[in-house]
């Protein structure tokens, strides 16, 4: 069966990989039960069943590459930074927070990571930056993360022709993850993503699975040409959202959420490698259950006005 | 009424969308996400798509490329309302909203009718962070042919939205996200101090006041999104040092007619004028801009404007509330200004 060869497939992931997936399931989990307690208000964006995207691709971005991110962005902080304390912190308004409570879950900024929770801005932005390494630092690149959705917004349109004609260093990184809030892709993007990319002559890579180190031998050739040689690169992620869009918005049938299941990389790796994804795992829930009873514990964050200036 | 039993602001919203689609077949719903059974980011669009298929358009993630659509159809005769998800996000429409949308009314050498409204969810108070929570009603002032609109607990959403369609010029309505599950008021009564009416010639401002209309220390001028913090504020002034407020919650914020508004507005001589947007070139300059030349010389103080702080509005709960236009911020400002 299909079904089983791709779970015997599944490589053995590396002890760092499997606790960086794990560390954000877990993360994303006491967030979603942190809403539900009230503990936390406002909006978030979970990405459950996306994990594998931004550990898969965290050894092929250095320090000093850029890294924009989008409203679903906490897997791709947790991977550039493995701290969960601190991005708690920020989504909660206690001290220790990553911009001081102020951008909360969907404006993170830290080094050279950014996100933005407007669809398709970071995009041209991204570019901006890529233009700027281009000239600065080449050999390094700007990778933004988008969903299928953003790719309604005309400004991706605006950046990926820039990005081809000035042969930038920018690596686009698709999570497809078939809807956009309430959304199926199929009802909100005509033709295709590859053919979009292909209209710019810029190049695109399907990914499939969630197999992290696979997806990274993939990926290695084509983001070191990108560095080597700048041009942009489209990668697309088929992917899975677990959740729901944001917090108890799921108008998704049953049955669909359990085939989702199915495809989930925890029950594959848990399947695959059951001692030591166990540890892994009991490794993980211990340190989200501890970052979030320390970060519940802290204080507010103090205002300051030269946090929030003017 | 029992207070418990009055319509929720969203179900009068939500009522008036099904009459409209339901009365005009030119009218249209158009937004991110607004079909059923999801119904809108504020399920304001609930159980229109399954009434009205041929009507309710779900769109891609596309702000401008939705409201030009939408001037399309107002030039082809139809009458589209959009739904902005995060009235911050109208910014991405500015251009439609200001070069096609405005504009088509009164560049082709006569009037041409755009009837259309766009709907845009604003204000903060719920931790949604600094991209989520503006009010932007400031940043489309002063657009010739662009009517700007708020929602207000006191006014009927029908009536405002048939009035809006009707002007035949576009219609900016901000809805206070803050409002969507508060009731409506109903039967002139506000609660036991405060009671409230339409005077004829007011172009529908609501008026709010406490024993007579005619007599106040303080007017204070706020547009729905507001009424709760000012009615709190009011209350408290009243009961904690006898100053009483008549508010002025006008469902029209540009262009804003000053002549309008009540006589007593005048009799008081002093104006508090109140908005949930950030300080700096705002609704209350413009609304304090049309009343000085009336009122000059009958004034006791100077208009005096609240707003937000000028600042970035803070994700964190305590922190935005230090940044947003509180009840106890219109408090301290009515109070300064009725002692001064
Ligand atoms: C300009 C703008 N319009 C609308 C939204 C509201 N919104 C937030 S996420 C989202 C859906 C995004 O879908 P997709 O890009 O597929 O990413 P996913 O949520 O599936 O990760 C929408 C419509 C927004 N944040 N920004």
């Amino acid at each position: 069966m299909t079904v089983q060869r791709i779970e015997t497939a599944v490589t053995r992931p590396a002890d760092a990989d499997l606790d960086l997936l794990l560390m954000t399931r877990h993360f994303e989990l006491t967030l979603l039960r942190l809403f539900e307690s009230g503990l936390i208000g406002g909006t978030t964006h979970t990405c459950l069943g996306q994990e594998h995207v931004p550990v898969a691709l965290r050894p092929l971005i250095d320090d000093a590459d850029h890294v924009f991110s989008n409203h679903r962005g906490h897997g791709h902080y947790l991977a550039r930074f493995g701290d969960p304390h601190s991005l708690l912190a920020e989504i909660m308004g206690r001290e220790g927070a990553v911009c001081h409570g102020i951008g909360g879950s969907q404006h993170l900024r830290r080094d050279r990571f950014l996100s933005t929770g407007v669809q398709g801005q970071n995009v041209p932005v991204a570019a901006g930056a890529a233009l700027a390494l281009k000239r600065r630092e080449p050999g390094q690149l700007a990778l933004v993360h988008i969903g299928d959705g953003s790719w309604g917004e005309g400004a991706i349109y605006e950046a990926l022709n820039m990005a081809s004609l000035w042969r930038l260093p920018l690596v686009l990184v698709v999570e497809n993850n078939g809807i956009a809030q309430s959304t199926p892709t199929a009802e909100h993007l005509a033709g295709s993503i590859t053919g979009r990319a292909h209209a710019f002559g810029i190049d695109h890579i399907s990914v499939r699975g969630t197999d992290v180190t696979a997806i990274r031998k993939r990926l290695r050739q084509p983001m070191m040409r990108v560095r080597t040689h700048p041009r942009p690169l489209v990668i697309e992620f088929e992917t899975i959202r677990l959740g729901p869009h944001s917090k108890g918005d799921d108008t998704r049938d049953a049955a669909v959420l359990r085939a989702l299941k199915e495809q989930d990389w925890y029950a594959r790796y848990e399947r695959a490698y059951p001692e030591q994804f166990a540890a892994a795992d009991r490794r993980q829930r211990d340190l989200a259950e501890r970052c979030a009873r320390e970060v519940t514990a802290r204080p507010l964050v103090r205002r300051n006005e030269g946090e929030n200036p003017r | 009424m029992v207070r418990s039993q009055r319509e929720r602001v969203s179900e009068n919203l939500n009522r008036a969308l099904h009459a409209m689609l339901e009365k005009d077949p030119r009218v249209w719903m158009i937004g991110e996400d607004v079909s059923d059974p999801y119904g809108g980011a504020f399920k304001i669009t609930k159980g229109l798509s399954g009434r009205f298929p041929d009507q309710v358009v779900s769109t891609p993630i596309s702000e401008a490329g939705i409201v030009g659509l939408a001037g399309g159809l107002a030039l082809s005769g139809e009458r589209p309302i959009v739904e902005i998800m995060f009235g911050d996000f109208v910014a991405l429409a500015f251009d439609p909203i200001l070069n096609l949308l405005s504009k088509s009314v009164g560049m082709y050498g006569r009037r041409v009718p755009m009837r259309t409204v766009v709907r845009c969810p604003v204000g903060g108070n719920r931790g949604y962070g600094p991209t989520h929570s503006q009010s932007p009603q400031k940043h489309l002032i002063g657009i010739p042919h662009l009517n700007l609109y708020e929602l207000s607990p006191f006014h009927d959403c029908s009536a405002l939205f048939g009035r809006m369609l009707a002007a035949g010029e576009p219609a900016v309505l901000f809805e206070n996200k803050i409002l969507y599950t508060e009731r409506m008021y109903a039967d002139s009564t506000v609660d036991d101090l405060f009671s409230y009416d339409f005077p004829a010639s007011s172009d529908g401002c609501a008026r709010v006041f406490l024993g007579s209309p005619d007599a106040a220390d303080v007017v204070v001028i706020a547009p729905g999104g507001l009424t709760g913090r000012v009615l709190d504020a009011a209350r408290r002034l009243f009961l904690e040092h006898e100053i009483v407020c008549l508010i002025l919650v006008p469902v029209q914020l540009y262009p804003f007619d000053a002549s309008s508004l009540p006589p007593a507005i005048a009799g008081a001589g002093r104006i508090v004028v109140v908005e949930e947007g950030t300080a700096g070139g705002g609704w209350g300059a413009e609304v304090a801009a049309c009343l000085y030349p009336r009122l000059w010389g009958r004034l006791r103080a100077p208009i005096r404007l609240v707003t937000s702080a000028d600042r970035v509005i803070p994700a964190a709960r305590h922190l935005e509330d230090e940044v947003l236009v509180q009840a106890d911020t219109v408090y301290d400002a009515v109070l300064e200004v009725a002692g001064a």
